[in-house]
């Protein structure tokens, strides 16, 4: 038990809860366990290391790889068969395609010798994935138990809170348990145990303290946090490797990395957009957005800030601004009511091409030539995905166009 | 599992044993006519017989199995009991074949057969066609809980209490002693009281009682009454508080900039941008220059929530539109909001301020 203490830290009512459900090898568990948590909070850590090290007959799979029912019934049988038949080498990879066959299978695999009297678990990960695949399979798995006649339980992990879990007609109420994300007290714990040989504990240990008085506020994602962590150390270390600071000269290496831990707060979490859904971190270290590197023609830059100008303000100002001489502009109550919503809060608005162009020729000093050119500019900005076309290909009365892109970046670009 | 216990009596008469035979399906898991089929092939032992004959419809192919089942004389045939559990997804086949097929056969004295179907759907009925309604025989037996309270509470003590085949006998009469004391005691019937008011389901019982069981170990062997008050809390926890105690206090601000849009444009969907907006007028005021993050960060945090589920789109997201731009709604309640806030860990002073000021503009 001692051995579990030091490997999962800071878990240890719910390292509790879970081994009094498992209890004896031969008991019979609750059908299905629910676990849910934030990101990084150790669960499927603190699952996977508990079972390994009480050894335990189990199958782990993670729901985001098996997009197929198939996949994830063949992965769960097939792993069975392999814990079970540990002797002969070779055994033969078993197909299943429905649920149907799963159970039936299952209930073959699981009379082996070495399975037979003792709780299979079947944990699966990312459990989320499994409300968009069949509707039967979720409530199949939860009384997995009641339908093979054998000793299993099913764990689930996830994100996201049971109740959203739940089918309309019902289901088997799995056992609840919740993983509490860390506090600041658990997180100082868990990132000064990975100190780097070379350097004392207490040392890395003031380290992290620093760390986490800058980042705390942001980010309290564990994994992030270590992310962090060994990326600033060597920043950290450096007036000690020059020689310039002792250890324990906190004040000194705190001025020497307060700026750069200031800076790394908002260059390093800002990632790519892409669907944070599947995982996709990528950390860009550079402080601007990769969109202020794409290098754009003179014209094209014109173009860009026309259509922006076309998405944002409604047609009827368009006279008031681009022409020399305006009439007289009627206040109207119109304006007023729609001051609420503005058009920044509700994004743009498609608008012709003619309209484009006519814009173009009034904020550009000098004359433009409707050529193939500026067209093909346009089309170009659409490929970049600048401007995105709305409607049909084929429309005969004119493309409409939308610009897609901020303020912050026109601005970047008219300089 | 009364069915089960039924069957089991009525495999004691010798005869029944001998002539019966029994088919058990569920809805989980034949999801189709052609599955059920298979299934039902394969309970009869009838694989091989069937072999690879080509069946044109569901119907010749029923037949054709059940013909098989009689005996030698073709005088008489087994009688089979057919058993389907969660008999509603049964119901939602293409043209309930093979319910239709079922009692058809049964209503006509072909092979004595019987249907026994189980469901928790009270207005089963509905679910059938016409044609499959008329063959049914309309005979249902309803298994409602009728208990009242004193009866909870002795079914409370029974669930807890050892048999009598329990080996180490001296234990098992201190652990029934101690069930006795707790059924009596005040606090214990008040939170029994409380879970009967929300549930007469005997699952949720047994889920209390698994979470108070949880906390009897080798050194605290008798459960006490704390242990079933902490296990009530537990069963009425809010999940969904529990995750915004987990959250940065950048994605609180989110949080609280959509509780004040919300408040003032009355629940209407918002996006993205007016969030960012609501949260610069916030940053602004002297004090709080501290929360000045990057529009970027600012979208991670907003996205990390969209993946936790706590903010929905209102429409499936076209590949047109921008993120930014694409019209939420929040999943939270203004009160799980503020409870959600109280118990929130090292929560900046000024941004509990923002959540409870009314007018945000000032």
């Amino acid at each position: 038990m001692t051995h579990l203490e030091n490997v999962v830290l800071c878990r240890e009512s719910q390292v509790s809860t879970l081994q009094s459900l498992f209890g004896e090898r031969h008991h019979f568990s609750f059908p299905s366990i629910f676990i849910y948590g934030h990101t990084a909070s150790g669960k499927t850590y603190v699952t996977q290391t508990l079972l390994k090290t009480l050894e335990l007959p189990h199958v782990f799979v993670n729901c985001v790889e098996c997009f197929t029912l198939r996949l994830l019934l063949e992965q769960i049988l097939n792993k069975l068969n392999n814990l079970s038949s540990s002797e002969d080498g070779c055994s033969s990879e078993i197909t299943c395609e429905t649920f149907n066959d799963f159970v039936r299978l299952f209930k073959q695999v699981t009379k082996a010798e070495n399975l037979k009297d003792q709780t299979v678990y079947i944990v699966l990960d990312k459990a989320e994935y499994l409300r968009d695949m069949e509707a039967n399979l979720l409530p199949g798995f939860l009384r997995l138990q009641e339908l093979a006649d054998r000793n299993v339980t099913v764990i689930f992990l996830s994100e996201i809170v049971w109740e959203k879990f739940r089918p309309n007609t019902g289901c088997f109420e799995p056992f609840v348990l919740y993983f509490p994300d860390y506090s600041i007290g658990n997180l100082q714990k868990i990132l000064s145990h990975d100190h780097p040989p070379e350097y004392s504990a207490d040392f890395y240990a003031a380290y992290i303290n620093i760390l986490l008085g800058v980042f705390y506020t942001v980010c309290r994602d564990l994994k992030e946090l270590r992310h962090l962590a060994v990326l600033n150390f060597p920043k950290y270390c450096e007036p000690v490797v020059r020689g310039e600071a002792s250890e324990r000269d906190t004040r000194k290496l705190w001025r020497n990395i307060e700026p750069h831990l200031k800076k790394a707060m908002q260059t390093i979490l800002k990632t790519q957009w892409y669907p944070n859904k599947y995982f996709i971190k990528v950390f860009c270290y550079i402080g601007l957005s990769a969109h202020t590197h794409v290098e754009l023609p003179y014209y094209s830059k014109f173009i860009l800030i026309a259509a922006y100008l076309a998405s944002y303000n409604p047609a009827r100002t368009d006279r008031r601004f681009f022409l020399k001489h305006h009439g007289k502009i009627k206040k109207t109550n119109f304006l007023k009511k729609h001051e609420k919503t503005s058009n920044h809060l509700l994004g743009p608005k498609p608008f012709p091409l003619d309209r484009l162009l006519a814009i173009l020729y009034s904020i550009v000093d000098s004359r433009v030539a409707p050529t193939a050119n500026i067209f093909s500019q346009i089309t170009s900005l659409v490929t970049l995905q600048l401007l995105t076309l709305v409607g049909h290909d084929d429309q005969l009365d004119g493309p409409k166009y939308k610009c897609t892109v901020s303020l912050d970046f026109i601005r970047a670009i008219s300089r | 599992m009364l069915i089960n216990h039924a069957l089991r009596e009525l495999m004691e008469i010798e005869e029944v044993s001998e002539n019966v035979l029994q088919v058990h399906l569920n809805g989980l898991l034949q999801i189709n006519d052609k599955i059920a089929l298979k299934e039902i092939t394969r309970q009869l032992n009838l694989e091989n017989v069937v072999g690879d004959k080509v069946f044109g419809s569901f119907a010749e192919n029923f037949s054709f199995l059940l013909e098989a089942l009689k005996k030698g004389d073709r005088t008489s045939s087994c009688p089979v009991i057919f058993i389907l559990d969660e008999f509603d997804l049964f119901a939602h086949h293409k043209n309930q074949t093979l319910l239709y097929n079922l009692f058809d056969i049964s209503q006509s004295a072909q092979t004595p057969i019987a249907v026994i179907g189980l469901t928790c759907r009270l207005d089963i009925l509905e679910l059938l066609e016409k044609r499959v309604k008329s063959r049914f025989s309309h005979r249902q037996i309803y298994l409602m809980n009728s208990f009242g309270f004193p009866q909870y509470v002795k079914i409370f003590k029974e669930q807890l209490s050892l048999p009598a085949e329990f080996p180490d006998k001296l234990f098992a009469e201190k652990w029934n002693e101690n069930v006795q004391c707790l059924s009596e005691e005040r606090s214990v019937q008040e939170v029994l009281q409380k879970h009967f008011n929300i549930s007469k389901n005997l699952r949720s019982l047994h889920m209390l009682l698994m979470l108070s069981l949880n906390r009897v170990t080798a050194s605290h062997p008798f459960m006490t009454a704390i242990d079933l008050m902490e296990a009530s809390q537990l069963c009425s926890m809010d999940s969904k508080a529990n995750i915004v105690h987990g959250l940065s206090v950048l994605e609180i601000c989110l949080i609280i900039a959509m509780k004040h849009l919300n408040d003032i444009y009355e629940e209407e969907p918002f996006n993205f941008q007016m969030v960012y907006n609501e949260f610069q007028k916030f940053v602004q005021r002297k004090a709080h220059s501290v929360y000045n993050f990057e529009k970027p960060v600012v979208m991670k945090a907003f996205e990390h929530l969209q993946q936790l589920e706590l903010i929905k789109p209102v429409e499936r997201t076209s590949g047109n539109s921008q993120r930014e731009y694409q019209l939420m709604k929040l999943l939270l309640d203004n009160t799980q909001i503020m409870n959600a806030l109280q118990k929130y860990p090292n929560c900046p002073t000024d941004v509990r301020q923002w959540a409870t000021s009314s007018l945000s503009w000032l």
